[in-house]
């Protein structure tokens, strides 16, 4: 069973319809990257997974889509620990009004973690024991260094974790995101073109990042860089004004595509 | 994790409830004015109390005419004075002026904004007054000073701020885009601001009336400290005048004591409430259209 | 091309005209306060409440006035802030539908557009009903309801400037309506929720028409919520009314201690909403 399935989804925004009969599965342990023209639906599939939607005025989503084979949009679903589950970046980075530190702390605080648990979080992260240090927080300390490290950012931002994350550059706050996200323990990272609002050396940074976490999440991408497709990519889904056209092993779709929009737009015909 | 939940549903309803109340609230207002102006309304006929002019409470005589006239007269010499003067101050700062003065000078007008209207009272009391005495004497109609002009010109300088400002804002609104291509075109900044500036804002330089008029329409003691309180139709600018809102400030103290009297003044409030509620709603809608459009 | 750029100079003339006379009128009223109220401003005037023959111009002060202003201007605040927040988050689409929060919106534009005199007669008459007599907590009634829309209607403005993205990662993260509220909508709109009590605040410790039926006036400081309680805009208009000259003097300066109360809260807004923003996101 694949952790996150998709099934005849289709989503409207009133009378528009944006996404016609999407089914897909998408694999574990995997970069799937979503590519396609803008406009075509990308972040509407990606935050039609973890309902962000809701959020939008008269979006109506029919079909479902079956996280660990519980249908999301079941009105019984408890869409809070469905959204732990799916750890979730946006297109531009946003980074919480707060310190650095409380942003990666924020979510263990919500989810009200024991200091048992964070213990034991930050144990199976290391896979190492560790000492807790004898002070307040402790060992939300050490957990907020962990992820700070998981990211990429520690080095950077270790001197200065109470300041206001709005003030480090772009790139750095989306590798704050990530660790952000990553620290309530999602199963799934979704991307809504990360890198979009980066330079690219940030941009290279965050791709590094989720080709080291591939072994351990399932990641999501969404991008219309075809490049970054071909960099990350372990399985492509490729839309096409809403349709989902072709999906496949990213080798063989890059070498050997079926249809012929997705040629078209592999070749830069169209785009 | 059902602590959470029940936390959220508990401050939801608590939201939902107190937005239900605020709702509440302006019924509750209506409703009572309206329960109070009932027995007036029984006694005699709308149009009776809108268009006569003898007011004598004593004998159960509401005459509302030169209250209203006097209330009409006096923001329209207010919106008279201040509209243009406002308007193109709001020009200069938003076409001409350099972004730092502007920022300074909104700055200035929103502190000034905040000022009470007693002090407006009393300014007028101190300087318009006898500036009305003078002008009225050199013009050959004598007068206390305590008129219709005199509540006039303190509402203009009260409500300037208010129309300075939004003006101000709904001209900032129009994107350099728009300014950029007329100006291309080689005509004068005045020119711009004639064909594209006010033509393309229009609509929120009547908001920015309307909300200079429903201040000035309901403004009670600057206008009640200057403008004489005579119950009569004034005939020209150096008489004196009665306005609504200072009818009802005026009178409050007798309102128990007199059958039908209280019910009158709120009768009063309820015309103040209506014009000035129609008047916001107007101005709501319209500045509605403007934010949903992005400008015009 | 001559004719053009006549009449560019023509109403560049009159517009530098109209900014400085708006200007120059509004330095006016600043003037006029301070130079009136200057001279008449003594230390007694600010500790003392008034003494007997007070009104005829003998010994006192206006400390009742001023210590009522403040019951009330921080009372109706308080009760108006309780209020206009959770409104104010509940007009966020997650809380309401688009409808019911572009009516009430509506509602609270018109409740701002109500004149203060209006306010003032619903409140009396309410009390009236109640058997309430002019007190302290009649000022306070009708002067939160009069900074209600106020407060809602600045907050809101400010609250949905939050881009829904900022919200979105909150949420993303698992967490309920009310978490996301207080964890990143109320620190991100603070400044600007700071700006809105005070601006309230400001206006309703100088508005005179909706407290002069519910507030009353009195010489002693109130010692409950029941007792009548003076102001400083009252104070005002009362002592202007008089005919002695020393009285009318106390006036000026009852009035340029309400400008300074209500300068002072303006520029406070402004350093506390900048200090608020240290960790804004834009
Ligand atoms: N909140 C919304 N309301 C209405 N239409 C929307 C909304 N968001 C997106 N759309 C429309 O849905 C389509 C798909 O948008 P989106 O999913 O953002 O595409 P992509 O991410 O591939 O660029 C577009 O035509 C867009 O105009
Ligand atoms: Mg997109």
């Amino acid at each position: 069973m694949p952790h996150i399935s998709l099934n005849n989804l289709s989503i409207s925004y009133g009378n528009h319809k944006v996404l016609h009969e999407v089914s897909v599965d998408i694999p574990d342990s995997q970069i799937t990257v979503i590519i396609g023209p803008s406009g075509c639906g990308k972040t509407t599939l990606l935050k039609s997974l973890n309902r962000l939607l809701d959020l939008n005025d008269d979006v109506s989503v029919k079909g479902n889509v079956l996280i660990d084979g519980v249908n999301t949009y079941d009105p019984k679903a408890d869409v809070l620990s469905l959204r732990k589950k799916l750890g979730f970046l946006s297109q531009r980075p946003y980074p919480l009004p707060m310190s650095i530190y409380d942003n990666i702390a924020f979510g263990p605080k919500v989810h009200r973690l024991t200091q048992e648990q964070i213990v034991q979080q930050i144990r199976d992260l290391e896979g190492r024991s560790f000492q807790v240090p004898e002070r307040k927080n402790g060992a939300m300390d050490v957990l907020v260094e962990s992820y700070l490290r998981l990211a990429g950012l520690w080095d950077e931002v270790k001197d200065r974790l109470r300041t206001p994350a709005s003030r480090l550059s772009i790139g750095q706050q989306q590798r704050l995101a990530l660790a952000r996200a990553l620290a309530v323990e999602p199963e799934a990272i979704l991307a809504d073109e990360p890198t979009s609002a980066l330079d690219p050396l940030s941009a290279q940074l965050i791709e590094k990042q989720f080709k080291f976490l591939r072994n351990n999440y399932t990641i999501v991408v969404v991008t219309h860089i075809l490049r970054q497709a071909r960099r990350i990519a372990d399985y492509v889904i490729f839309l096409y004004l809403g349709e989902l056209v072709e999906h496949g092993p990213a080798e063989s779709f890059f070498k050997s595509p079926k249809d012929e929009r997705t040629r078209a737009y592999i070749s830069g015909e169209i785009s | 994790m059902k602590v959470r939940r029940f936390k959220d549903s508990l401050a939801t309803t608590f939201i939902r409830a107190s937005l239900v109340f605020v709702n509440a609230i302006a019924f509750v207002i209506a409703i009572t004015l309206f329960m109070k102006t009932r027995p007036i309304l029984a006694k005699t006929t709308l149009s009776h109390l809108l268009s006569s002019t003898s007011w004598h409470p004593l004998r159960g005589d509401f005459g509302f005419f030169p209250f209203i006239i006097g209330t009409l007269e006096v923001t329209a010499i207010a919106m008279i004075l201040s509209i243009p003067v406002c308007l193109l101050s709001a020009i200069y700062l938003s076409e001409y002026a350099h972004g730092r003065f502007r920022g300074f000078v909104r700055l200035v007008v929103d502190i000034l904004a905040g000022i009470p209207s007693v002090i407006y009272g009393l300014c007028g009391v101190i300087a318009i007054v006898p500036l009305v005495r003078i002008l009225g004497q050199a013009l050959g109609s004598p007068t206390t000073g305590y008129s219709l002009l005199a509540g006039g010109i303190i509402l203009a300088i009260m409500v300037s701020p208010v129309i300075t400002s939004v003006a101000l804002e709904v001209f900032r609104t129009i994107p350099r885009a728009a300014r950029e291509n007329s100006l291309a075109l080689g005509i004068t900044t005045w020119e711009m601001v004639k064909h594209v500036i006010l033509r393309s804002s229009l609509h929120g330089i009547i908001a920015a009336i309307v909300l200079g008029f429903a201040r000035a329409f309901g403004e009670t003691m600057a206008v009640l400290m200057v403008v004489g309180n005579v119950p009569k139709v004034p005939l020209s600018l150096f008489d004196p005048a009665y306005p609504l809102p200072a009818l009802i400030a005026n009178n409050y103290g007798e309102m128990m004591s007199i059958p039908l009297y209280d019910s009158a003044l709120m009768f009063a409030a309820l015309i103040l409430m209506v014009v000035v509620g129609g008047f916001s709603l107007g101005a709501h809608l319209i500045l509605l259209k403007i934010e949903r459009r992005g400008y015009v | 091309m001559r004719s053009r750029r006549l009449e560019e100079q023509i109403f560049k003339g009159l517009m530098i005209a109209s900014l400085t006379l708006v200007l120059v009128v509004l330095a006016g009223i600043i003037f006029i306060t301070i130079y009136k109220g200057a001279p008449a401003l003594t230390l007694s005037m600010l500790t003392e409440t008034p003494k007997g023959g007070y009104y005829l111009g003998k010994e006192g002060g206006i400390a009742n006035a001023i210590v009522g202003s403040l019951y009330l201007g921080l009372g109706a605040s308080f009760c108006a802030l309780l209020l206009s927040v959770p409104v104010a988050f509940g007009l966020q689409k997650e809380y309401t539908g688009w409808r019911f929060a572009s009516f009430t919106k509506l509602v609270l534009d018109v409740l701002w557009g109500i004149p203060s005199i209006v306010y003032g007669a619903f409140g009396f008459v309410v009390m009236a009903y109640f058997g309430l007599r002019a007190s302290l907590l009649g000022g306070i009634i009708v002067l939160t309801l009069l900074m209600l829309p106020i407060m809602v209607r600045s907050m809101e403005e400010v609250i949905r400037t939050i881009p829904l993205e900022l919200k979105e990662v909150s949420y993303a993260l698992g967490t309920t309506r009310i978490e996301t509220t207080m964890a990143v909508v109320l620190r991100q709109a603070l400044p600007g929720m700071v700006t809105a009590v005070l601006l309230a605040f400001g206006r309703g410790i100088g508005d005179a028409a909706s407290i002069l039926f519910t507030a009353g006036y009195t010489d002693y400081i109130p010692r409950s919520l029941f007792d009548p309680v003076a102001s400083l805009p009252l104070a005002v208009f009362f002592q202007i009314g008089t005919p002695i000259p020393e009285v009318q003097e106390r006036a000026y300066a009852s009035a340029l201690i309400l400008l300074l109360i209500v300068f002072v809260v303006s520029i406070v807004s402004r350093i506390l909403s900048h200090r608020f923003s240290k960790h804004i996101v834009r």
